[in-house]
Protein backbone atom coordinates (compact mmCIF):
# COMPACT_ATOMS: atom_id res chain seq x y z
CA UNK A 1 0.00 0.00 0.00
CA UNK A 2 1.07 3.52 -0.81
CA UNK A 3 1.70 6.80 1.30
CA UNK A 4 -1.02 7.78 -0.16
CA UNK A 5 -3.54 4.91 -0.05
CA UNK A 6 -2.74 4.45 3.23
CA UNK A 7 -3.50 8.14 4.29
CA UNK A 8 -7.14 7.46 2.56
CA UNK A 9 -7.43 4.41 4.56
CA UNK A 10 -7.03 6.43 7.89
CA UNK A 11 -9.41 8.90 6.29
CA UNK A 12 -12.36 6.53 5.73
CA UNK A 13 -11.57 4.59 9.10
CA UNK A 14 -11.70 8.06 11.28
CA UNK A 15 -14.69 9.06 8.96
CA UNK A 16 -16.21 5.93 10.10
CA UNK A 17 -14.93 6.00 13.72
CA UNK A 18 -16.75 9.56 13.58
CA UNK A 19 -20.41 8.19 12.35
CA UNK A 20 -20.42 5.34 14.57
CA UNK A 21 -19.59 7.67 17.62
CA UNK A 22 -22.40 9.40 16.94
CA UNK A 23 -24.88 6.71 16.13
CA UNK A 24 -23.79 5.43 19.89
CA UNK A 25 -24.52 8.70 21.20
CA UNK A 26 -27.98 8.97 20.12
CA UNK A 27 -28.44 5.59 21.39
CA UNK A 28 -27.20 6.23 24.68
CA UNK A 29 -30.13 9.29 24.82
CA UNK A 30 -32.65 7.27 23.19
CA UNK A 31 -32.46 4.90 25.72
CA UNK A 32 -32.25 7.22 28.88
CA UNK A 33 -35.32 8.85 26.83
CA UNK A 34 -37.30 5.33 26.31
CA UNK A 35 -36.52 4.52 30.18
CA UNK A 36 -37.89 7.66 31.52
CA UNK A 37 -41.15 7.47 29.17
CA UNK A 38 -41.32 3.52 30.40
CA UNK A 39 -40.99 4.64 33.86
CA UNK A 40 -43.85 7.59 33.34
CA UNK A 41 -46.04 5.23 31.70
CA UNK A 42 -45.76 2.98 34.93
CA UNK A 43 -46.83 5.58 37.30
CA UNK A 44 -49.83 6.81 35.24
CA UNK B 1 -19.43 -14.23 -5.26
CA UNK B 2 -17.10 -11.28 -5.67
CA UNK B 3 -13.44 -12.14 -4.94
CA UNK B 4 -12.26 -8.50 -5.39
CA UNK B 5 -9.76 -7.18 -2.87
CA UNK B 6 -11.29 -4.58 -0.90
CA UNK B 7 -8.31 -2.03 -0.24
CA UNK B 8 -10.60 0.73 1.53
CA UNK B 9 -13.21 0.05 4.47
CA UNK B 10 -16.48 0.71 3.28
CA UNK B 11 -17.64 4.12 3.68
CA UNK B 12 -20.68 4.76 5.91
CA UNK B 13 -22.91 5.96 3.48
CA UNK B 14 -22.31 2.63 1.27
CA UNK B 15 -23.60 1.02 4.42
CA UNK B 16 -26.86 3.47 3.80
CA UNK B 17 -27.59 2.46 0.36
CA UNK B 18 -27.11 -1.04 1.53
CA UNK B 19 -30.42 -0.61 3.64
CA UNK B 20 -32.49 0.54 0.59
CA UNK B 21 -33.34 4.18 1.91
CA UNK B 22 -35.96 4.34 -0.42
CA UNK B 23 -38.04 1.44 -0.14
CA UNK B 24 -38.09 2.47 3.91
CA UNK B 25 -39.73 5.89 3.05
CA UNK B 26 -42.65 3.85 1.80
CA UNK B 27 -42.55 0.90 4.80
CA UNK B 28 -41.39 3.97 7.53
CA UNK B 29 -44.52 6.01 6.29
CA UNK B 30 -47.39 2.77 6.31
CA UNK B 31 -45.72 1.90 9.96
CA UNK B 32 -46.35 5.49 10.73
CA UNK B 33 -49.87 5.58 9.47
CA UNK B 34 -50.96 1.87 11.30
CA UNK B 35 -49.84 3.94 14.60
CA UNK B 36 -51.72 7.09 14.12
CA UNK B 37 -54.41 5.38 13.10
CA UNK B 38 -54.71 3.02 16.23
CA UNK B 39 -56.98 4.11 18.78
CA UNK B 40 -55.87 6.23 21.79
CA UNK B 41 -52.62 7.61 21.98
CA UNK B 42 -48.79 6.34 21.79
CA UNK B 43 -45.84 7.90 24.41
CA UNK B 44 -43.77 9.98 21.81
CA UNK B 45 -40.86 8.71 23.16
CA UNK B 46 -42.26 5.12 22.76
CA UNK B 47 -44.11 5.57 18.88
CA UNK B 48 -40.51 7.30 17.61
CA UNK B 49 -38.62 4.51 18.90
CA UNK B 50 -41.30 2.14 17.49
CA UNK B 51 -40.64 3.66 14.02
CA UNK B 52 -37.17 3.68 13.92
CA UNK B 53 -37.26 -0.07 14.70
CA UNK B 54 -39.31 -0.34 11.54
CA UNK B 55 -37.06 1.60 9.79
CA UNK B 56 -34.09 -0.37 10.79
CA UNK B 57 -35.44 -3.61 10.42
CA UNK B 58 -36.48 -2.69 6.87
CA UNK B 59 -33.04 -1.53 6.77
CA UNK B 60 -31.58 -4.76 7.81
CA UNK B 61 -33.57 -7.04 5.18
CA UNK B 62 -32.72 -4.56 2.26
CA UNK B 63 -29.17 -4.61 3.52
CA UNK B 64 -29.10 -9.27 3.91
CA UNK B 65 -31.48 -8.52 0.42
CA UNK B 66 -28.44 -7.22 -1.47
CA UNK B 67 -25.63 -9.84 0.41
CA UNK B 68 -27.22 -12.61 -1.01
CA UNK B 69 -28.35 -11.37 -4.11
CA UNK B 70 -24.68 -9.42 -4.89
CA UNK B 71 -24.27 -11.55 -7.95
CA UNK B 72 -27.68 -10.70 -9.41
CA UNK B 73 -27.76 -7.19 -9.05
CA UNK B 74 -24.29 -7.22 -10.89
CA UNK B 75 -25.97 -8.47 -13.88
CA UNK B 76 -29.08 -5.89 -13.64
CA UNK B 77 -27.62 -2.47 -14.94
CA UNK B 78 -30.51 -0.79 -12.19
CA UNK B 79 -28.59 -2.27 -9.51
CA UNK B 80 -24.94 -2.77 -10.92
CA UNK B 81 -24.15 0.28 -9.02
CA UNK B 82 -25.17 -0.61 -5.29
CA UNK B 83 -21.88 -1.47 -2.90
CA UNK B 84 -21.70 -4.78 -3.31
CA UNK B 85 -21.52 -5.45 -7.06
CA UNK B 86 -19.41 -2.22 -7.42
CA UNK B 87 -16.57 -3.63 -5.11
CA UNK B 88 -17.02 -1.17 -2.57
CA UNK B 89 -18.03 -3.23 0.01
CA UNK B 90 -17.03 -7.39 1.23
CA UNK B 91 -19.91 -9.55 1.49
CA UNK B 92 -18.78 -10.57 5.18
CA UNK B 93 -19.49 -6.67 6.55
CA UNK B 94 -22.65 -7.05 4.46
CA UNK B 95 -23.95 -9.57 6.22
CA UNK B 96 -22.86 -8.95 9.54
CA UNK B 97 -24.34 -5.40 8.98
CA UNK B 98 -27.68 -6.92 8.04
CA UNK B 99 -28.05 -9.79 11.07
CA UNK B 100 -26.57 -7.46 13.50
CA UNK B 101 -29.24 -4.25 12.53
CA UNK B 102 -32.25 -6.65 12.30
CA UNK B 103 -31.44 -8.63 15.53
CA UNK B 104 -31.01 -4.90 16.79
CA UNK B 105 -33.99 -3.44 15.93
CA UNK B 106 -36.09 -6.35 17.25
CA UNK B 107 -34.28 -6.44 20.34
CA UNK B 108 -35.32 -2.33 20.91
CA UNK B 109 -38.71 -2.80 19.74
CA UNK B 110 -39.51 -5.40 22.15
CA UNK B 111 -37.87 -3.14 24.97
CA UNK B 112 -39.44 0.17 24.10
CA UNK B 113 -42.71 -0.86 22.73
CA UNK B 114 -44.35 -4.47 22.73
CA UNK B 115 -43.13 -8.45 22.29
CA UNK B 116 -45.89 -8.96 20.17
CA UNK B 117 -44.89 -5.58 17.62
CA UNK B 118 -41.10 -7.35 18.30
CA UNK B 119 -42.15 -10.48 17.14
CA UNK B 120 -44.35 -8.96 13.66
CA UNK B 121 -41.24 -7.44 12.71
CA UNK B 122 -39.04 -10.69 13.94
CA UNK B 123 -41.34 -12.10 11.24
CA UNK B 124 -41.26 -9.60 8.71
CA UNK B 125 -37.51 -9.65 8.40
CA UNK B 126 -37.43 -13.40 7.84
CA UNK B 127 -40.05 -13.33 5.23
CA UNK B 128 -38.32 -10.74 3.49
CA UNK B 129 -35.00 -12.44 3.37
CA UNK B 130 -35.72 -16.28 3.57
CA UNK B 131 -39.00 -16.95 2.01
CA UNK B 132 -39.00 -13.90 -0.49
CA UNK B 133 -35.30 -13.67 -1.13
CA UNK B 134 -33.95 -16.96 -1.04
CA UNK B 135 -36.78 -19.39 -1.69
CA UNK B 136 -39.15 -17.62 -3.96
CA UNK B 137 -37.28 -14.31 -6.01
CA UNK B 138 -34.99 -17.25 -7.86
CA UNK B 139 -38.22 -19.85 -8.27
CA UNK B 140 -41.42 -18.86 -9.19
CA UNK B 141 -43.12 -15.46 -11.25
CA UNK B 142 -45.38 -15.30 -8.07
CA UNK B 143 -42.64 -14.40 -5.74
CA UNK B 144 -43.76 -11.05 -5.34
CA UNK B 145 -47.24 -11.86 -4.78
CA UNK B 146 -46.48 -13.79 -1.91
CA UNK B 147 -43.66 -12.29 -1.01
CA UNK B 148 -45.44 -8.58 -1.18
CA UNK B 149 -46.55 -9.80 2.35
CA UNK B 150 -43.35 -8.77 3.61
CA UNK B 151 -43.16 -4.97 2.92
CA UNK B 152 -47.54 -5.19 4.58
CA UNK B 153 -46.02 -5.93 7.81
CA UNK B 154 -45.38 -2.40 8.71
CA UNK B 155 -49.21 -1.09 9.51
CA UNK B 156 -49.49 -4.29 11.77
CA UNK B 157 -46.20 -3.40 13.49
CA UNK B 158 -46.99 0.56 14.03
CA UNK B 159 -50.97 -0.37 15.25
CA UNK B 160 -49.19 -3.44 17.74
CA UNK B 161 -46.44 -0.77 19.13
CA UNK B 162 -49.48 1.74 19.42
CA UNK B 163 -52.07 -0.74 21.31
CA UNK B 164 -50.40 -4.30 21.77
CA UNK B 165 -52.65 -5.82 20.02
CA UNK B 166 -54.54 -6.14 16.61
CA UNK B 167 -58.00 -5.07 14.96
CA UNK B 168 -59.61 -5.50 11.75
CA UNK B 169 -58.23 -2.18 10.55
CA UNK B 170 -54.31 -2.71 10.47
CA UNK B 171 -55.38 -6.24 8.91
CA UNK B 172 -56.68 -4.08 5.73
CA UNK B 173 -54.22 -2.39 5.70
CA UNK B 174 -51.93 -5.25 5.57
CA UNK B 175 -54.06 -6.53 2.74
CA UNK B 176 -54.21 -3.18 1.16
CA UNK B 177 -50.15 -3.31 0.52
CA UNK B 178 -50.33 -7.17 0.25
CA UNK B 179 -52.48 -6.74 -2.89
CA UNK B 180 -51.21 -3.63 -4.29
CA UNK B 181 -47.63 -5.26 -4.28
CA UNK B 182 -48.25 -7.37 -7.48
CA UNK B 183 -49.54 -4.69 -9.90
CA UNK B 184 -47.21 -2.20 -8.91
CA UNK B 185 -43.76 -4.40 -9.11
CA UNK B 186 -45.55 -5.93 -12.32
CA UNK B 187 -45.98 -2.34 -13.96
CA UNK B 188 -42.54 -1.91 -13.40
CA UNK B 189 -41.45 -5.43 -14.35
CA UNK B 190 -42.89 -4.53 -17.67
CA UNK B 191 -40.49 -1.45 -18.12
CA UNK B 192 -37.08 -3.66 -17.02
CA UNK B 193 -37.98 -6.95 -18.70
CA UNK B 194 -34.78 -7.46 -20.13
CA UNK B 195 -32.96 -6.59 -16.57
CA UNK B 196 -34.53 -9.55 -14.83
CA UNK B 197 -34.19 -11.57 -18.18
CA UNK B 198 -30.52 -11.03 -17.98
CA UNK B 199 -30.07 -11.47 -14.41
CA UNK B 200 -32.51 -14.66 -14.83
CA UNK B 201 -34.56 -14.15 -12.23
CA UNK B 202 -37.91 -15.38 -13.37
CA UNK B 203 -40.60 -12.23 -13.17
CA UNK B 204 -44.04 -12.73 -14.59
CA UNK B 205 -43.15 -11.00 -18.37
CA UNK B 206 -39.99 -13.07 -18.40
CA UNK B 207 -41.50 -16.46 -17.48
CA UNK B 208 -45.56 -16.39 -19.03
CA UNK B 209 -44.95 -13.30 -20.98
CA UNK B 210 -46.22 -9.61 -21.66
CA UNK B 211 -49.92 -10.74 -22.00
CA UNK B 212 -50.06 -12.55 -19.02
CA UNK B 213 -48.47 -9.52 -16.93
CA UNK B 214 -50.90 -7.12 -18.29
CA UNK B 215 -53.99 -9.56 -17.53
CA UNK B 216 -52.75 -10.23 -14.23
CA UNK B 217 -52.07 -6.68 -13.47
CA UNK B 218 -56.05 -6.00 -14.34
CA UNK B 219 -57.01 -8.97 -12.61
CA UNK B 220 -54.99 -7.78 -8.97
CA UNK B 221 -56.54 -4.25 -9.16
CA UNK B 222 -60.09 -5.77 -8.19
CA UNK B 223 -59.22 -6.96 -4.98
CA UNK B 224 -56.85 -4.60 -4.43
CA UNK B 225 -59.66 -2.31 -4.79
CA UNK B 226 -61.90 -3.74 -2.29
CA UNK B 227 -59.23 -4.25 0.17
CA UNK B 228 -58.68 -0.07 -0.16
CA UNK B 229 -62.57 0.87 0.34
CA UNK B 230 -63.78 -1.67 2.78
CA UNK B 231 -62.65 0.15 5.70
CA UNK B 232 -65.11 2.77 5.04
CA UNK B 233 -68.31 0.29 4.15
CA UNK B 234 -67.19 -1.62 7.22
CA UNK B 235 -67.27 1.83 9.56
CA UNK B 236 -63.75 0.98 10.09
CA UNK B 237 -62.95 4.49 8.97
CA UNK B 238 -64.92 7.35 7.98
CA UNK B 239 -66.27 9.60 4.82
CA UNK B 240 -62.81 11.28 4.52
CA UNK B 241 -61.28 8.02 3.91
CA UNK B 242 -64.14 6.57 2.10
CA UNK B 243 -64.23 9.77 -0.87
CA UNK B 244 -60.60 9.50 -0.90
CA UNK B 245 -60.22 5.80 -1.25
CA UNK B 246 -62.93 6.04 -3.97
CA UNK B 247 -61.57 8.49 -5.56
CA UNK B 248 -57.59 7.24 -5.97
CA UNK B 249 -58.71 3.64 -6.33
CA UNK B 250 -60.71 4.66 -9.71
CA UNK B 251 -57.79 6.51 -10.99
CA UNK B 252 -55.29 3.69 -9.79
CA UNK B 253 -57.90 1.32 -11.99
CA UNK B 254 -58.26 3.62 -15.15
CA UNK B 255 -54.36 3.48 -15.30
CA UNK B 256 -53.91 -0.29 -14.41
CA UNK B 257 -56.90 -0.77 -17.27
CA UNK B 258 -54.87 0.94 -19.85
CA UNK B 259 -51.99 -1.41 -18.90
CA UNK B 260 -54.14 -4.17 -19.20
CA UNK B 261 -55.75 -3.96 -22.56
CA UNK B 262 -52.68 -2.73 -24.85
CA UNK B 263 -49.66 -4.09 -26.27
CA UNK B 264 -46.13 -2.78 -26.25
CA UNK B 265 -45.25 -1.78 -29.93
CA UNK B 266 -42.11 -1.43 -31.59
CA UNK B 267 -39.98 1.71 -30.15
CA UNK B 268 -42.41 1.82 -27.30
CA UNK B 269 -41.69 4.28 -24.46
CA UNK B 270 -43.96 1.99 -22.27
CA UNK B 271 -45.28 5.48 -20.86
CA UNK B 272 -48.48 3.83 -19.47
CA UNK B 273 -46.83 1.33 -16.97
CA UNK B 274 -44.11 4.26 -15.93
CA UNK B 275 -47.44 6.19 -15.09
CA UNK B 276 -48.92 3.21 -13.35
CA UNK B 277 -45.90 2.29 -11.20
CA UNK B 278 -45.41 6.42 -10.58
CA UNK B 279 -48.92 6.26 -9.43
CA UNK B 280 -48.77 3.06 -7.46
CA UNK B 281 -46.30 4.89 -5.10
CA UNK B 282 -48.23 8.14 -4.90
CA UNK B 283 -52.04 6.15 -4.30
CA UNK B 284 -50.40 4.02 -1.31
CA UNK B 285 -49.44 7.38 0.51
CA UNK B 286 -52.65 9.28 -0.17
CA UNK B 287 -54.50 6.26 1.25
CA UNK B 288 -52.86 5.89 4.44
CA UNK B 289 -52.86 9.36 4.88
CA UNK B 290 -56.16 9.47 4.54
CA UNK B 291 -56.79 6.80 6.75
CA UNK B 292 -55.03 9.12 9.54
CA UNK B 293 -57.07 12.20 8.54
CA UNK B 294 -59.81 10.50 8.83
CA UNK B 295 -59.00 9.09 12.46
CA UNK B 296 -57.52 12.37 13.75
CA UNK B 297 -60.90 14.38 12.58
CA UNK B 298 -63.36 11.93 13.29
Amino acid sequence: MTPEEEQRRLAAQRRNARVVAILLGAFVILMFAVSIAKIGMQHR
Amino acid sequence: MTTETIALPADWRDFLALTKPRVMTLVVFTGLCGMLAAPGTVNPVIGFTAILCIALGAGAAGALNQWYEADLDAKMRRTAARPLPAGRMDRQSALHFGVGLGAFSVLLMGLAANVLAAGILAVSILFYVLVYTVWLKPRTPQNIVIGGAAGAFPPLIGWAAATGGLAPLPLLLFALVFLWTPPHFWALALFVKTDYANAGIPMLPVVAGERATRTQIGLYTIPMAVAAIAPWPLKLTGAIHGAVAIVATAWFALLAVRVATRSTREGDTMRPEKQLFGFSIVYLFVLFGAVVVDRWLA
